[in-house]
């Protein structure tokens, strides 16, 4: 028996447009429940929903980046169900004809290309949100449930995958390809933890090229429960198929802490979601001349400028990618270019030790205390062997930490190396008069040696001495 | 004079000449109100304290010179169906007993711009789904041509208590016929806009798509003025015709002469009551007379008029009325239960009457995987024929006309158990909805001692022309819209 992977994607991202989907209400994250809410998006009796353009833009500047095509005319439907968190108990969706569809977009792994086919990208509204209180923790048996719609008409763009994935590696190499594509056009916050970017997947195991049963898969909140769930959910079939057990298609819900996956109760799926037209909206017709223009909007996108970046400034594929995942990074990385220090080093340092300074200081690299030209500063100090490659890691962080310039560091506090040859030289000789045993054993051919006078010289001279020279000078007078 | 049996436009007049305060018009309205109001129920809620504080602040601002609008200081009756902010709106049905709305309907804002004086809520067939009134949580209203017959519906309650001199004029909503059957019924005049024309925004939704606000009067010329007032964009309500509304007043000069008028006869024939037929030929031979030539034409697809209209309406109204669910505002079941789908459940087992909840089963049935296509998706399907026909009408005719409605208005209770014949009062206004023109139902004489309608339809947007035909039959007909009630 040939097993294969089958795996396709949902993902719903909120747009960080300024107001909601049908109304006016602002769309920022975290205030007090129900304070960012009006009769619209409460689903008042007598209401009506106006369409937001700018939701409708930015759908099309996502489907435009996916390689799309702009549906002349696309309508609104409405998706029927009960649920308290619904206002209207249905939400405005789109159905059979959505904003933008037929796409691709094209992720690498391991300098292989997988063209992932887009079925389609559609506009609707996100639903409240329910804190159940109680020990079930759901819907089902609370003692009560709490509901906050500050969420509630938050406009979501959806994107369906076809089923073109083939490994969770492959799954979370496009899911992060698909979340630098929303960066980049700016059209949402993309944090998979705070919920405006979510994710469900279908997965099946094809057999001697049969298909498998499709199971879909919920409640990945990050990049790592995607890969795990999808990881285990890939084993479970085939050891089931192996077993000659049959399969069920049904909706299994991934328990992040147990690091399984369990049916989720029939009850809560088997909706018929009566779908029909949305009578209380026209259709919408974007106008070729604003899809143009939109097109023109269109940034270098994550894997253009992940291909550029490897041609132009010869970076490894690994840094590329990651300096390429967010947009800020990569312009960060193209602003300390201009300085004219190495791309390659300026690169290490920011992959290297500046995400980490930023990642445990919890501060976006648009905020970064060290501007792009200090970093390349930093560089150039190492490239003239002002300092060493260890002295600068502690410049970087002090830079990092109090925002002054690494040079002004390095004057400061006299860190500056020790490359002043007749300066060092006297040190040298110093130290091999005073440790006659260690200069014979040097002589004898001994490395231990070596590194015992090259210590002897580093503490001579606090850490400020050039090592490379001191090492030279050493070798020089006791060969 | 008897200002309660006056014209809105006359006691607008009267007031700007100063002849009455507001506060004299509304406090007349407001007699009249306790006088009838036991008999006739009218009004599920009157806002007495409101109007007198209005037309009190109305006539101040008028005695210090200040513009309070086209119609200050004129009294009004909503329908309760259409949102007003701060005062109770129930659409007729325990659902919303004591809801009281956060926003007013855009026409609601209109007509309060204008200077009007709301006297109350007006009542309903529960959401606007009936044909007689008696769908009201809160009890029927009576005809008040004869008490112990129906007003009609879903405006029931608009009708009466214009025709029972309890308001000059009223709002009501028409998704089947609602504005014009009850007009029809209650002997005044009552017309639905093209679709589009007037704002749907705080406007409680039956069926989307066939929903429109409308004027209900004493007089054509009333129509016309209110019609003025409500008509026009609104950014609120994406169905919204993008173009300013004419001066409809203006355009009533009676020249009629040479106009071309169809008698739509799948409309004026089979199963319409002798009596109205009598009245409705007496009323093209005075439309001949007036130079207007009356010929018959066949529309065929009216014949599936009342089927479509039965799964579209219902269907939409299915998802409309989902959020009446006991979770956010409005009637909640005080059975304690831990289950949400049980608290849904006897919710709106208790919450809606029996009519909403016929439609409400209709409509799900009729959306349901399996059944779209065989109903809902057919059903649209004769709502494009039925706007084809009505198209190809339009090239050879400048109006069409039917009776308003086949029969005078019947007994309450009668038609309660047998809701297909309940619906077929509806049969001859429906067809204009599903095809979003407008329709004027004038009142053309009595039957057997009750009023008759005689509808008045044109092609989208031509609410001026069908309401000049309407006016020139008005001054021949010589119509009193004065029930004997007291
Ligand atoms: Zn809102």
């Amino acid at each position: 028996m040939e097993f294969e992977t089958i795996i396709g994607l949902e993902i719903h991202a909120e747009l960080n447009t300024a107001s909601k989907m049908f109304c006016g209400c602002p769309t920022a994250f975290g205030g007090a429940p129900n304070t960012s809410t009006c009769p619209i998006c409460l689903g008042h009796p007598g209401v009506l929903p106006v369409a937001n353009r700018e939701a409708v833009a930015d759908t099309i500047l996502l489907g435009l980046a996916l390689n799309c095509k702009i549906t002349p005319r696309s309508i609104f439907h409405r998706k029927n169900y009960f649920y308290p968190d619904m206002p209207k108990n249905f939400q405005i969706s789109q159905y059979d004809i959505p904003l933008t569809a037929d796409g691709w977009l094209e992720v690498e792994m391991e300098g292989n290309n997988r063209r992932v086919g887009i079925t389609r990208v559609h506009l609707e509204e996100d639903t409240g949100k329910s804190v159940h209180i109680g020990e079930s923790g759901r819907i089902h048996g609370a003692d009560f449930s709490l509901e906050d719609f500050n969420r509630a008409g938050i406009p979501l763009a959806e994107i369906v995958t076809e089923p073109d994935l083939r490994s969770p590696e492959e799954a979370r190499a496009f899911m992060q390809l698909l979340r630098a594509t929303l960066e980049y056009l700016q059209i949402s916050d993309c944090k998979m933890e705070e919920g405006s970017l979510r994710c469900d997947a279908n997965i099946s195991i094809a057999v001697d090229g049969a298909m498998g049963t499709k199971v879909e898969i919920k409640n990945m909140n990050s990049f790592r429960s995607l890969f795990r769930a999808l990881s285990y959910e890939d084993e479970r079939q085939r050891f089931a198929i192996k077993q000659g057990e049959t399969l069920v298609q049904e909706t299994r819900h991934w328990d992040d802490a147990a690091g399984v996956t369990h049916p989720l109760r029939s009850k809560e799926e088997a909706f018929d979601y009566r779908y029909f037209p949305e009578p209380d909206l026209v259709p919408i017709e974007p106008d070729p001349a604003w899809v143009e223009e939109l097109r023109g909007r269109l940034p270098e996108l994550p894997m253009e400028r992940l291909r550029r970046f490897r041609e132009q400034y010869g970076l490894s594929d690994e840094i590329a990618v990651m300096l390429t995942s967010e947009k800020a990074l990569a312009d960060y990385f193209e602003r300390a270019v201009e300085t004219g220090q190495d791309p390659v080093e300026l690169a290490k340092w920011i992959a290297g030790d500046l995400v980490a300074l930023l990642k445990d200081a919890v501060v976006p690299i648009q905020s970064c205390p060290l501007e792009p030209r200090g970093l390349g500063e930093l560089v150039a100090l190492v490239a003239q062997k002002v300092i060493s490659g260890k002295m600068a890691k502690e410049v970087l962080k002090e830079a990092f930490d109090t925002g002054k310039g690494p040079k002004e560091i390095v004057e400061a506090k006299g860190l500056s190396q020790i490359a002043d040859a007749g300066e060092l030289d006297a040190v040298v000789d110093e130290v091999i008069a005073a440790n006659p045993e260690a200069a014979e054993d040097m002589r004898g051919g001994k490395e231990q040696a070596l590194k015992f006078l090259m210590g002897q010289v580093m503490k001579k001279t606090r850490g400020q001495a050039n090592p490379e020279m001191a090492s030279d000078l050493i070798k020089k007078k006791l060969t | 004079m008897d200002l309660t049996f006056s014209g809105a436009l006359e006691i607008a007049g009267l007031i700007k000449n100063k002849e009455i305060t507001s506060v004299e018009a509304v406090e007349a309205f407001l007699a009249r109100i306790d006088a009838v109001e036991p008999d006739v129920h009218s009004y599920i809620n009157v806002s007495a304290d409101i109007a007198r504080e209005r037309a009190a602040a109305i006539d101040s601002r008028l005695s210090a010179g200040d513009d309070a609008g086209a119609f200050a200081g004129v009294p009004l009756a909503i329908k309760d169906v259409l949102s007003t902010r701060g005062f109770p709106t129930t659409c007729g049905s325990r659902m919303l007993e004591g809801f009281v709305p956060a926003y007013d309907a855009t026409v609601v804002e209109r007509v309060n711009d204008a200077g009007t004086v709301m006297l109350g809520k007006a009542n309903m067939d529960e959401f606007a789904m009936g044909s007689s009134t008696e769908n009201s949580y809160f009890g029927p209203t009576r005809n008040p041509w004869d008490l112990e017959r129906v007003p009609g519906g879903s405006s029931g309650g608009s009708a009466a208590a214009v025709a029972a001199g309890e308001a000059p004029w009223a709002l009501g909503s028409d998704t089947g016929g609602s504005i014009r059957q009850p007009a029809a019924l209650c002997g005044i005049v009552g017309l639905k806009p093209t679709y589009g024309l007037v704002s749907r925004y705080g406007l409680v939704a039956f069926a989307s798509s066939l929903d429109q606000v409308g004027p209900m009067t004493r007089s054509v010329g009333d129509c016309a003025a209110l019609l003025g007032l409500i008509a026009g964009h609104d950014p609120c309500d994406s169905t919204s015709i993008d173009e300013p509304a004419p001066d409809y007043l203006t355009g009533l000069d009676g020249e009629v002469k040479g106009m071309k008028a169809g008698i739509v006869k799948e409309l004026s024939s089979d199963g319409i009551e002798p009596g109205v037929l009598e009245r409705f030929n007496a009323t093209v031979k005075a439309l001949e007379g007036l130079g207007v030539s009356c010929e018959e034409v066949s529309l065929p697809s009216f014949e599936y008029g009342l089927s479509a209209y039965y799964l579209i309406a219902p269907a939409e109204a299915s998802s409309n009325l989902a959020r009446f669910d006991g979770v956010r505002y409005g009637y909640r079941t005080d059975l304690e239960s831990d289950d949400i789908w049980e608290m849904y459940d006897e919710t709106r087992a208790a919450g809606f009457g029996g009519e909403v909840k016929r439609r409400i089963m209709l409509g799900t049935y009729a959306l349901s995987a399996g059944y779209y296509d065989a109903y809902y998706a057919q059903a649209q399907k004769i709502r494009t024929l039925i706007v084809r026909d009505y198209g190809r009408a339009w090239d050879s005719f400048d109006v069409l006309v039917s009776p308003t409605s086949p029969s005078t208005a019947f007994k309450l209770g009668e038609k309660m158990d047998d809701p297909l014949t309940m619906y077929l009062s509806d049969i001859c206004t429906i067809p204009v909805n599903l095809a979003g023109i407008p329709a004027l139902s004038l009142p053309c004489g009595l039957a057997e001692g009750l009023p008759v309608g005689f509808q008045v339809m044109g092609p989208p947007l031509s609410e001026a022309k069908i309401m000049n035909v309407a006016y020139a039959l008005e001054g021949v007909l010589g119509f009193e819209p004065r029930p004997p009630l007291d």
